[in-house]
């Protein structure tokens, strides 16, 4: 039965977020709490020589300054500090551990007091004195010293010889630069002291994650801590691996047995994490027809002077299109900043960008329109390994896209349309991410008045969780929507993995399906032992829980309310814990799609670059909300837009020092940026990505944006602007 | 390396007590009297001392409008606001639109567009849309993502919450 899957349900935490009910993790208290306010480093290297704390210390109302001196102990070992989802290779950072300065902005102190203001001012107070060491910041400096990487795919064939036989190429350079996630919440952790334990309400992605980190790295038993992310402000990535201000709280509560609240600055979350920069090289090479023959594809992507992060750029060139040849290379490059880390969409945001770019630049150099070079190089198969997607409507996205978009009525030619003062343009481009799963556990209870809990570890951290849970078990357990409550964001509930990926709502769902059938099957057996039960001898695949009963699922007929069942056998509480796993399925290659079509408005005199404009049609599998799946594209799309336009983390390579470490310099998109966005879901039916059909939509709604958004404003203006973002001094500069 | 015989740090109160100042403000109709420090922002006050989370801090730089409540009927960033300037004034914060556990025409707009995700903005968006509309200036959508302008949304939930408003301004 199905009658909440697949609808534009609202949010069931809709209210508390209008209310301003829903708590984040700055939002708890306790009696005994202390504030702690961070001191950090403005060297980018070197050691920490002299830290005095005796000004700090006078203040009424402080507790006391915390360094690498005085802390309570904390493990010596990399493997304690690494969490789920830490690089393999490398040693994670260790907050406060030692005179060790390892990029700007690394927390040398923490201060304790009484009040908000006071810890702040005293932190202010705190002088330290650094041997600085040389440092290396600028990835362009160091473009060529970068370690090789193993490459995602075997190159095919000779691709240098065949680019250089190619009817049409292309070959340029695409540069992104560092991309900080920005989520309005500020990363704040407050540790609850309790008598030795400790429940840390975090902002996280995965409560579990941070929960085995903090058990390694103070060396606790497991049940001294529990951490607590009911709400999330948005995360985009930046909460996957534990921050150092959760490490910090809990440090500080050890410290003087209090409990303690650490919210960072919205300057000091720029060194948590953030997307690398990049400088990808791309060359396409093809015969006149437009069929390609070569795809060449390097990538330069960074990292820290500590931990070895990278993700594939080059791995989405090597799926997406038919070519006779291909080959990809990747070097990383190590500077001395804060190891970056996952940020929506991670590496196909960017590989996708050059590569898209890439194709719209081969396409005018073919005089071909840019969808029939993508439909010549059209492939029911991941290029990479031959194997056939389990599902791809990509040919439907391009269709809807382009009719909805109005793209037969383009005119080829740059500059070619306008009105008043601004020339108009027309971009497209494709996106492509994977669709993944992740083991999971659920734990449903349901009680005989009709109501059933549902709880797993996982997050909401907009996405939507909370609603499609609530979908799934009202749709499985048939039951109302209000008769479903959930519990996630809690290290204690049933084993969950990180929030990211774009994998929670396959995973979760899936899992809910597996627990409800249990379910089903423990209510069936009781409801088999009442007298001429119309059920005896039906196995749980016959039957169906529908409209608060158990029923036949052929006609529906004879159907029995579960309260009675539960009534008769005596019970009023049937609780199961299921733990899902999926079958690889290696017959198939499994990715969701996208077909992105902006419009562009850039004044002829000033340069200023508008997006009217985006359709941006998806083809992701089944769809469990039409309103927050909607939600997801479209935050996706937004941005696709700051990519495109606004976002950059500038640095002082002199001080190794990010210079716009704020929501005023750093640029994202406001209201008035943002102009229509139509999202379509194309149908998509998939019978082997999971046993429910789903991909995920998390990341997919950036991917193909920044391209599609640079190739409109080549057509406005005729000025190919490689390197993001696109801002209009770009424009008129010389090349 | 931590030394282990360096004790814990206390501090000795030496300096002089910070000096607190008698603050009433009527906070969602209710007077509230508040002994609190001159530097204290409005913000802070009515998170950390009042209890009312609702009030977001996204920046506290007077960025972002996460932390926007109602003076005296007026949007403004809570965060650039010290509270013993507003001595005797009247704030709304997002606590206090609902009446009687009926929502606001905007909250409950704001829902049925879904205009938000992972609603941190959303406390500030919605006090600066009732702001917005009773001020009444704003009508056509260009005007009303202008005037929205101040209140980041990284999660882009934009057209939604231009859609959300357009709707409660038509109801009330
Ligand atoms: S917190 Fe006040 S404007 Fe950002
Ligand atoms: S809803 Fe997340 S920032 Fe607006």
């Amino acid at each position: 039965m199905t009658s909440y899957i697949g609808t534009a349900t609202s949010r069931i935490d809709g209210r508390d977020k209008v209310t301003g009910t829903a708590r984040y993790a700055a939002e708890f208290g306790a009696p005994d709490l202390a504030y702690a306010s961070l001191v950090t480093s403005p060297i980018a290297r070197g050691r920490l020589k002299r830290l005095d704390v005796t000004a700090a210390l006078k203040v009424q109302g402080v507790i006391t300054v915390l360094s690498h001196q005085n802390r309570p102990s904390m493990a010596d070992n990399d493997k304690a500090y690494k969490d789920q989802v830490a690089p393999r290779n490398g040693s994670p950072f260790r907050p406060l551990y030692d005179d060790g300065i390892k990029f700007s902005g690394q927390p040398v102190a923490v201060v304790l007091a009484e009040d908000l203001e006071t810890a702040s001012y005293a932190a202010s107070l705190v002088h330290v004195a650094y041997d600085e060491e040389p440092h290396v910041t600028d990835i362009t400096r160091q473009r060529y010293n970068g370690m090789a990487l193993k490459a995602p795919a075997k190159p095919r064939g000779d691709a240098t010889k065949a680019f250089s036989e190619s009817d049409a190429r292309h070959e340029a350079d695409y540069f992104v630069p560092i991309e900080h996630h920005n989520p309005m919440e500020l990363y704040a952790s407050t540790a609850i002291w309790n008598d030795g334990r400790i429940t840390v309400y975090d902002k996280t992605q995965g409560v579990q994650n941070v929960h085995g980190y903090l058990c390694g790295v103070f060396e606790c038993d497991p049940g001294d801590i529990r951490v607590m992310s009911p709400y999330v402000g948005g995360a985009f990535g930046s909460g996957l691996r534990p921050p150092f201000q959760v490490a910090l709280a809990v440090l500080a509560a050890r410290a003087i047995s209090r409990s303690v609240r650490l919210v960072l600055t919205r300057q000091q979350m720029y060194a948590i994490g953030y997307r690398p920069a990049m400088i990808q090289r791309i060359q396409l090479g093809a015969k006149a027809d437009g069929s390609l023959n070569a795809i060449s594809h390097d990538a330069v992507t960074s990292t820290s002077e500590y931990e070895d992060f990278h993700r594939n750029e080059t791995t989405w060139s090597s799926l997406l299109y038919r070519s006779e040849t291909a080959k990809y290379d990747h070097k990383l490059v190590r500077l001395d900043l804060p190891t970056g880390c996952d940020m929506r969409a991670p590496s196909a945001a960017t590989g996708v960008y050059a590569l898209e770019a890439a194709m719209d630049e081969l396409a005018e150099a073919l005089k071909m329109d840019p969808i029939e070079l993508r439909l010549k190089c059209y492939s029911d198969r991941d290029q990479s390994n031959g194997l056939p997607f389990s599902s791809k409507n990509l040919r439907e996205c391009y269709r809807q896209g382009a009719e909805t978009f109005g793209w037969s009525r383009r005119n080829p030619a740059p500059r070619s349309m306008r009105e008043g003062h601004e020339f108009i343009g027309w971009g497209m481009a494709t996106g492509v991410w994977e669709a993944l799963q992740m083991p999971i556990a659920v734990r449903i209870a349901l009680t005989s008045n009709g109501h059933a809990e549902v709880s797993c570890a996982t997050a909401d951290i907009g996405t939507g969780t909370y609603t499609i849970m609530a979908q799934v078990a009202a749709d499985m357990l048939g039951l109302p929507l209000e008769a479903i409550s959930i519990k996630l964001g809690d290290s204690t509930l049933p084993q969950a993995p990180v929030e990211g990926g774009s994998w929670m709502a396959a995973s979760v769902s899936n899992g809910i399906v597996t627990t409800s059938q249990a379910i089903r099957d423990d209510l069936l057996k009781l409801a088999q032992r009442l007298p001429g039960s119309p059920l005896k001898g039906r196995s749980g695949d016959e039957v169906v829980l529908a409209n608060g009963a158990i029923a036949l699922k052929t006609d529906g007929r004879d159907a029995t309310a579960i309260a009675d069942v539960m009534r008769s056998a005596g019970i009023d509480r049937i609780e199961r814990e299921e733990r899902t796993t999926f079958a690889k399925d290696d017959a198939h290659a499994h990715n969701t799609h996208s077909a992105i079509f902006a419009e562009v408005r850039v004044d002829e005199d000033i340069g200023v670059i508008r997006v009217t404009r985006v359709v941006s049609a998806v083809a992701a599998g089944r769809i469990l909300n039409l309103k927050t799946a909607r939600s997801q594209i479209m935050g996706g799309v937004v941005w696709g837009m700051g990519m495109a336009l606004h976002e950059e983390t500038l640095i002082d390579h002199r001080f190794g020092r990010m210079m716009n470490a704020n929501i005023a310099e750093y640029h994202v998109p406001v209201n008035a940026d943002v102009h229509d966005v139509d999202v379509i879901f194309v149908d998509e039916q998939d019978e082997f990505v999971n046993p429910m059909g789903i991909k995920g939509l998390g990341e997919i709604g950036i991917v193909g944006v920044p391209a599609a958004i640079a190739n409109a404003v080549y057509h406005a203006t005729g000025v190919r602007v490689r390197d993001l973002p696109i801002t209009l001094d770009k424009l008129t500069r010389k090349a | 390396m931590a030394d282990s015989n360096t004790p814990v740090a206390k501090a000795s109160p030496r300096s002089s007590p910070m000096q607190q100042i008698s603050v009433a403000l009527t906070v969602n109709g209710v007077r509230r009297e508040l002994e609190i420090a001159p530097w204290t922002t409005l913000l802070d006050a009515l998170r950390e001392r009042l209890g009312l989370t609702g009030t977001k801090k996204g920046c506290d730089h007077g960025q972002c409008g996460a932390c926007t409540v109602l003076l005296d009927g007026r949007p403004i960033n809570s965060c650039l606001a010290l509270a013993v300037m507003q001595d005797g004034s009247d704030v709304t914060t997002v606590e206090g639109l609902a009446r009687d556990g009926t929502l606001h025409p905007v909250q409950q707009a704001f829902i049925d567009h879904d205009a938000f995700q992972c609603g941190y903005c959303t406390p500030g968006q919605i006090c600066s849309a009732v702001g917005l509309i009773s001020d009444g200036r704003a009508r056509t959508r260009a005007e009303i993502r202008e005037a929205m302008s101040g209140n980041i949304c990284r999660c882009g939930a934009y057209p939604n919450i231009i859609a959300a408003i357009e709707e409660a301004m038509k109801a009330t």
